[in-house]
């Protein structure tokens, strides 16, 4: 008879668990709702059927536990019971299956006018590297990478020359843009996430990985790294902020380009404070 | 039912499996350590895994004390719990669950539940066993060698496996887990050969495919898909120890570590990715499929009732199996690979839902109008479809390529693994054990620390695990030696996490009374007797218990009759045991 | 990976087949008796099944790599090695083995054992010949700069012969006992059935070294490549 109580209290607990306990996801803010629409409809029909079956089993055993003169009926088989309960659970399925392809399709479309910023990973922070001027990430090779070049970029491209460079700083991002967050790591693997954006991707060294989203609320967010990358993983933390286009703006002319910084290391140090504030 | 008595005035066929030549042992050496008869190799193999997983779980007690209390034991610094989380992953998967499921269960019942004397090849096993010790030693060697066990994740993933801001990356650890992991799967295939070829050679008169208990079924898919997929991990083990060792670039592209350039270039760490995960997801089957086989009998026989739609059951085992070989990429959507892959293995992972929620419904009907008797295995059995369903429902939101998306490498995955492969499969392990210590000993298992044992570990790993989805959900991220700081992590999930590591030390602490069960009833639990559960299978049936050497007497047994004739209407008893010809039972013969 | 699963589903498709002969949609609740076990006539013997499925693990295992080779190819610091014309050499000497054993096991069920004693020294002479072989072809293209860690091609091959090196090395010990076995004792059944399953893992090893001297030349993808044309 225990067996009874406690299979109805796990399958009523775990339900109001879900219900009442205070832990959920922290509040959304990129345009990725859809994949928390797709999770609750697999909240749904997930916590339907383990609820059914867990409740159907303490039934079962209520009714038909052994008692002196019980005999078990004879039953094989059921193929009617058992083409329903398959045709049942392929709908349930496809039920899921259906919203979560046709949002993955969505994930891996790049909207056409979506600005690319790139996020290099490296044990164990963050750099972050935006187009410039013209509009264009510069090509870049690991093997190009040096104390005064730590992002590995190709000093005859001129497109890199413009390019927008942050080490260990903040990320910011306009709201309301969709932005494709090109990854590139130089050593192992690491994971951009940040989970207010949902999205997240490996980064592999010698590939370059991507996602895209569109930021739809300011704020500041911390950069985690969700894929082991040695003993320093946990404190492999970054800082990205949704700006409002204005303070977008201020923030990033205040940043300095490729150039700039090669310019002011082959000076001396005292001179980099000097050429920067120049520069602006 | 139609009136046809079966068998008995019919001449016997001749007999069609060549008797195995036995080889006898001369010494206490030969019967007992270097012992080919299949059922001491069982043994062997079960207390070398319960062992070294024992290791596995003091590992889990210290990682999840530096989680609930975080810089609370100063021992357990980033560098020793990364061991450890690697060390518990690899050791439960590998050594335990898949060395006792195949190794241990595998040897000891084919040959009784095929009416076999013993497996095909006897030496092999025994060479097979020994290969496998050496393996575990190579592995425990580890943990003594300079710079410590790998602490990669049991994962292993290039590059940071074998680069130094892992531990034991370019130290011994790597080398000895590359190594071990070689030795095991060598060792495996000598076994696994054995169990597959006793399937198909070594059963006995009138034991068709279709007669045999699922158990059997289970462990010989289980070995077919080992045999085909622990190849991947060997390719893998073989060309990383290339890379670390002889500076090869298989995997290793161009790297700069910690300022510096390294000598690799060129290679593909997915290129690991896919060849790992080849292998490893049909692994969560290669461990789930046994417990599926083991679980339907078990709740079979101590329902009294007939498995509900057997055939079903085979077929769903069989496409489960090859199914499993067309998953593999759901483990790596946010790997960077191909985004259209993310179409083809969503689909095919939800597909596989479907037929395992079959044996789900199957299980379940099978309890409906039995006669349930709530005996330890069947306690075990009914925690199985509990933390089964759970841990497989949880997966339809991992295998939904763009929900996985949020939830990947967070503690979602952690719980949701270790719900549907170690805490589902582990619960059959203990039926197992309680259900068949009988005929290994002749005594039974003590029930009231059976008792104990049962509840702590259901109620306790369900309190570990269903909570721990939860934490994921916020976000909290996996392979975290510390939290620390974040800002979208609330106080009360810290209390969650300390809770959680509270139930773990309890749920490990049951273990012990298992063990001491284990042992004292080895001596004094009670007489058992030849078939204590009243079961239909043929190793029930041998005429002495434990079985000797060649299980079956001076007669191979015949069989008659399939696996599950519980309760069958007008059978005087409420079992009719496989080999026996004549029930009082009335069938149709002529029907086929 | 499509080598691999190309290799698993033809797997799959003898398993298929062979489920399709043991009537698994049959309701064995129903059927009660022996007369239901159809196995008929001399059972395989089950070291030759054994051998058969031993053969599929090590088919998976050199598909896999395979893959691998064909998945590490794309890359852009690829450059095939030039292979030293000895491979040619060697080849022969693998095949004469395999011609041997073949030869061997058709004189042992001739019952000419004499032959048959004669034929096993050859095979073994062949198979010791082969390994010497790709260790001088090993030599003459480490002596000629292409070191193992290199280049990824250069690593595939060395790693690919190796493995496959290995397995003629495992083959020889066996032929090896089979052979002092057949010049001890007078002939039986059972060994006529090793001599038999040397020679189906000699063939086994001669079509895995084809496949992958096929590889190594380039002809591998010169075929897919055809394949892929006539697909688009």
């Amino acid at each position: 008879m225990a067996v009874v109580v406690i299979l109805v209290l796990l399958a009523v607990g775990s339900v109001l668990f879900h219900l009442l306990s205070p832990w959920w996801w922290t509040p959304i803010a990129s345009n990725w709702n859809y994949i928390d629409n797709t999770i609750i409809i697999t909240f749904w029909i997930t916590g339907i059927a383990f609820t059914a079956v867990v409740l159907f089993m303490a039934y079962c055993v209520l009714r038909f536990r052994h008692r002196p003169g019980n005999t078990a009926a004879y039953e094989p088989e059921n193929k009617k019971l058992e083409g329903w309960l398959a045709t049942s659970t392929t709908l349930g399925v496809a039920a899921m299956l259906a919203p979560g392809l046709f949002v993955w399709n969505q994930f891996i479309t790049v909207p056409q006018d979506a600005a690319e910023v790139e996020v290099i990973g490296q044990q164990w922070l963050w750099s972050f590297r935006l187009p410039g001027a013209d509009g264009k990430l510069g090509t870049t090779e690991t093997r190009n990478i040096a104390p005064e070049n730590s992002l590995g970029l190709n000093r005859n491209d001129t497109a890199s020359l413009d390019d927008v460079i942050i080490e260990g700083g903040e990320l910011h991002l306009p709201v309301g843009k969709p932005v494709k967050v090109v990854l590139r790591s130089v050593d192992v693997l690491h994971d951009f996430y940040v989970p207010e954006f949902r999205a997240k991707m490996d980064m592999i060294p010698g590939m370059v990985t991507y996602f895209w989203l569109t930021p739809t609320r300011t704020g500041t967010f911390e950069i985690l790294c969700a894929e082991l990358c040695g003993v320093g993983h946990p404190q492999m933390r970054g800082t990205v902020v949704v700006d409002t286009e204005e303070d977008y703006q201020t923030w990033l002319a205040e940043q300095q380009t490729f150039s700039q910084l090669s310019a002011s290391s082959e000076t001396s140090p005292a001179a980099t404070a000097i050429t920067a504030s120049a520069a602006q | 039912m139609v009136d046809v008595r079966s068998g008995i005035g019919e001449a016997l066929p001749p007999p069609e499996v060549e008797d195995v030549e036995l080889y006898h042992p001369h010494s206490w050496w030969t019967r007992y350590v270097f012992s080919q008869d299949a059922k001491i190799i069982a043994i062997q193999y079960a207390t070398t895994a319960i062992a070294i997983g024992m290791v596995a779980l003091v590992l889990s007690w210290l990682m999840r004390l530096q989680l609930g209390f975080p810089g609370t034991f100063q021992l357990i610094d980033a560098e020793a719990y990364y061991q450890f989380i690697t060390m518990h992953g690899m050791i439960m998967v590998i050594y335990l669950l898949t060395a006792l499921f195949l190794g241990g269960f595998g040897n000891y019942l084919i040959p009784l539940m095929v009416g076999a004397r013993d497996m095909v090849f006897p030496y092999a096993n025994m060479l097979s066993y020994w290969i496998y010790l050496l393996a575990v030693l190579v592995l425990v060697a580890s943990f003594f060698a300079p710079g410590g066990p790998t602490g990669a994740g049991w994962t292993l993933y290039p590059p940071q496996a074998v680069l130094s801001g892992t531990p034991g990356g370019k130290d011994w650890g790597i080398i000895l887990m590359l190594s071990s992991l070689i030795i095991f799967i060598i060792g495996f295939t000598m076994g696994g050969l054995n169990y597959v070829v006793t399937v198909l050679q070594g059963r006995t008169r009138g034991m068709t495919l279709m007669r045999m208990p699922l158990t059997v079924w289970g462990i010989f898919t289980a070995t077919v898909m080992a045999l085909l997929a622990f190849p991947a991990l060997f390719v893998a083990c073989v060309m990383m120890l290339f890379d670390r060792l002889l500076g090869t670039s298989f995997f290793m592209p161009a790297i700069v570590e910690m300022g510096e350039q390294l000598q690799h270039g060129g290679g593909s760490p997915i290129l690991f990715q896919h060849l790992f995960w080849f292998f490893g997801h049909p692994e969560v089957y290669i461990v789930a499929l046994p417990a599926f086989g083991i679980v339907s009998d078990l709740i079979s026989t101590h329902a009294r009732k007939n498995i509900f739609g057997y055939r079903m059951m085979v077929w769903a085992i069989v496409i489960i199996g090859g199914l499993s070989f067309i998953v593999w990429a759901h483990h790596m959507y946010v790997s960077g690979m191909n985004p259209y892959f993310g179409f083809f293995f969503a689909t095919t992972t939800l597909i596989i839902a479907v037929p395992t929620a079959i044996k789900v419904y199957n299980w379940v009907l099978t309890l409906w109008r039995g006669n349930i008797h709530l005996t330890l295995p069947m306690l075990f059995a009914l925690a199985f479809i509990v933390t089964f369903v759970n841990g497989g429902l949880t997966g339809l939101f991992l295998g939904n390529v763009v929900v996985d998306v949020p939830l990947s490498d967070t503690m979602f995955v952690v719980a949701h693994f270790h719900m549907v492969m170690g805490v589902a499969p582990i619960m059959v392990i203990f039926g197992a054990i309680y259900h068949w210590y009988p005929k290994i000993t002749g005594r039974m298992l003590n029930e009231v620390l059976g008792q104990i044992h049962f509840w702590v570990t259901f109620i306790g790993a369900y309190a570990i695990f269903f909570p721990m989805h939860y934490v994921g959900l916020v976000g909290v991220p996996r392979r975290y030696y510390e939290l620390g700081e974040m800002a979208f992590v609330a106080d009360s999930v810290h209390s969650l996490n300390a809770f959680i590591s509270v139930m773990a030390l309890i749920v490990g602490a049951a273990q012990i009374v298992f063990l001491f069960n284990l042992v004292w009833s080895l001596r004094h639990g009670r007489e058992a007797g030849g078939n204590p559960w009243r079961a239909t299978t043929l190793e029930w049936q041998t005429p002495e218990t434990p079985p000797p050497h060649g299980n079956w007497g001076k007669e191979l047994p015949v069989v008659y009759r399939w696996a599950y004739d519980y309760s069958v209407p007008g059978a005087p008893e409420d079992f009719i045991p496989q080999n026996q010809p004549s029930p009082g039972r009335v069938s149709h013969e002529a029907a086929s | 990976m499509s080598v691999v699963v190309l290799f698993l589903a033809t797997v799959a498709a003898v398993i298929v087949w062979w489920l399709a002969g043991q009537r698994v949609t049959s309701r064995p609740w129903l059927e009660v008796g022996h007369a239901h076990d159809r196995r008929s006539g001399a059972p395989m013997p089950p070291a030759k099944v054994g051998l058969g499925v031993f053969l599929a693990v090590v088919g998976a295992l050199f598909s896999l790599a395979i893959s691998a080779y064909f998945m590490r190819m794309t890359s852009s610091d690829w450059g095939a090695l030039p292979l030293p014309g000895f491979l040619w050499v060697n080849t022969g000497i693998l095949t004469a083995g395999s011609i041997a054993l073949h030869w061997t096991k058709v004189e042992a069920e001739r019952r000419h054992d004499e032959a048959a004693r004669t034929g096993l020294l050859a095979a073994l002479a062949a198979g010791l010949a082969f390994l010497a072989g790709q260790l001088f072809a090993w030599r003459i293209l480490s002596g000629a700069g292409y070191l193992l860690a290199d280049n990824p091609a250069n690593s595939f091959f060395y790693m690919l012969t190796g493995m496959h090196g290995l397995h003629i090395l495992g083959g020889l010990l066996a032929l090896g006992r089979v052979t002092a076995r057949a010049w001890n004792t007078p002939f039986d059944r059972r060994l006529r059935l090793s001599i038999e399953l040397c020679a189906v893992y000699w063939h086994f090893m001669l079509i895995v070294w084809l496949v992958l001297f096929a590889l190594f030349a380039g002809w591998a993808s010169d075929v897919i490549d055809f394949c892929r044309q006539l697909l688009t």
